[in-house]
């Protein structure tokens, strides 16, 4: 796949660090999944876990631990289920969604339960309350995604069709890795819908930001 | 800080000798244990990488019973899943950390941390002349000792205390963007680091 827009150091880091929100990760882990680019640079991301992991000054177990462990061993063989990962059959996965969306969405994109905005714009929530916004976003051709100065980052990767902003093209695997340093004003310029799976670190903004997202369409 | 000449005391040198044998025997050592379950193995694993991965779940800010019950399941997975371990793929460090780091967002969260499968971690080709990873991994425990304060304390606000670039910013009283641009300059020069000689040139 050929990939023009990718993950921000700072993003990248933190997702190995293990300190973005859930949805952030989401987006971040789908994209890895697209970009090899992406993923080797993850690699050196959880390297430096590793070494700070080896940094620490060692805290204490019990005593009995290992042998708690030992014991458990002979019960419990290694987990030979992971070394042949038992897949879905082809049938049912749709390959426009990355694998760690899968966990989270059934079926194809056309399937899910799209909530309308407005004519032209619809969205459907990750299953999870956290902070920021989680979503898909699904927006008609020549419509206008978002015009906004967000708070906090935010990151969107297109799982279909495409769109221009002031930055560029994104297509299918691309992602757009911005804070609030930028402005921008995105318009779906593929023939299909353009869906895309977003996420923001803005804490509770979700009214506002959801105001913010019906924004272009509505004239508020 | 580590920049005694060896020799001056006894306990430096065993420092400085075990730090240098670190990455890589125990990147060797987990080597074994994937491909042939071994207890004696695993349990020198267990000796070395408990009481970091337990110090870690604990300044993640998990009450420390808690942490002792994580880490145990911590480490039961490096038994469980050694078998999928390559050492020419990660250091054991590297891995390890991985395993206790999602297995403790997993637990804080109620919620699997998104992770691009393993398989296709595995599938991403070291680039040839890479080197060991193991000796990657000495090479960037060097670099974070040299990063100037105000970038190693964002990194280890990230990594060791699971904030946010937000939070980070809200702590430290400073814009969102410098946070960033504070993780990118310490990641740009871990990556130097990584890249060893070739970089330099
Ligand atoms: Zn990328």
């Amino acid at each position: 796949m050929n990939i023009n827009h990718h993950l921000d150091e700072a993003t990248l880091m933190s997702y190995s660090a293990g300190s973005l929100s859930q949805g952030m990760a989401l987006v971040v882990a789908a994209h890895l999944s697209y970009c090899s680019e992406c993923r080797e640079r993850a690699r050196l991301s959880d390297a430096v876990g590793g070494v700070l992991l080896e940094s620490l000054e060692e805290q204490s177990v019990a005593d009995d631990m290992l042998a708690s462990i030992l014991s458990q061993l002979d019960q419990s063989p290694p987990d030979l289920a992971d070394q042949q990962p038992v897949r879905t059959p082809p049938s049912f996965i749709d390959p426009e969604i990355p694998a760690p969306l899968r966990e989270y969405v059934d079926g194809s994109l056309d399937q899910l339960p799209w909530k309308r905005i407005v004519p032209g714009v619809a969205y459907y929530d990750m299953p999870w309350e956290g902070r920021g916004v989680s979503r898909l976003l699904r927006i008609a051709p020549g419509k206008s995604m978002l015009t906004h100065t967000h708070h906090g980052n935010e990151l969107t990767l297109v799982l279909r069709g495409s769109f221009s902003d002031e930055v560029g093209r994104f297509q299918v695997g691309d992602i757009a890795d911005l804070d609030d340093q930028i402005e921008h004003q995105p318009l779906v310029d593929s023939q299909e819908d353009c869906i895309c799976l977003i996420a923001t670190d803005a804490p509770l903004r979700f009214t506002t930001l959801f105001g913010k997202l019906v924004q272009p369409m509505t004239g508020f | 800080m580590k920049s005694k000449p060896p020799g001056d005391d006894v306990d430096n040198i065993i420092q400085l000798k075990h730090a240098e044998m670190a990455s890589a025997d125990w990147s060797a050592l987990l080597g074994r244990l994937a491909s042939k379950p071994d207890k004696s193995v695993y349990a020198r694993l267990f000796n070395h990488f408990a009481p970091k991965v337990k110090a870690y779940i604990v300044r993640l800010g998990v009450a420390l019973a808690t942490a002792e019950e994580l880490t145990q399941e911590v480490m039961l997975s490096v038994w469980r899943k050694a078998h999928l371990y390559h050492p020419e793929k990660a250091a054991a460090s590297t891995w390890i950390f991985t395993l206790a780091r999602n297995q403790s967002i997993d637990w804080m969260r109620k919620q699997k941390y998104p992770q691009y499968s393993l398989d296709e971690w595995s599938e991403t080709a070291s680039e040839p002349g890479q080197g060991e990873q193991s000796v990657l991994s000495d090479r960037v425990a060097n670099a974070i000792k040299l990063l100037p304060e105000n970038q190693a304390q964002v990194i280890y606000m990230s990594y060791f205390e699971g904030r946010s670039h937000a939070d980070i910013a809200s702590r430290l009283d400073i814009p969102l963007g410098s946070v960033k641009s504070r993780i990118r300059l310490a990641s740009e020069k871990l990556k130097q680091s990584w890249g060893g000689d070739a970089y330099e040139h």
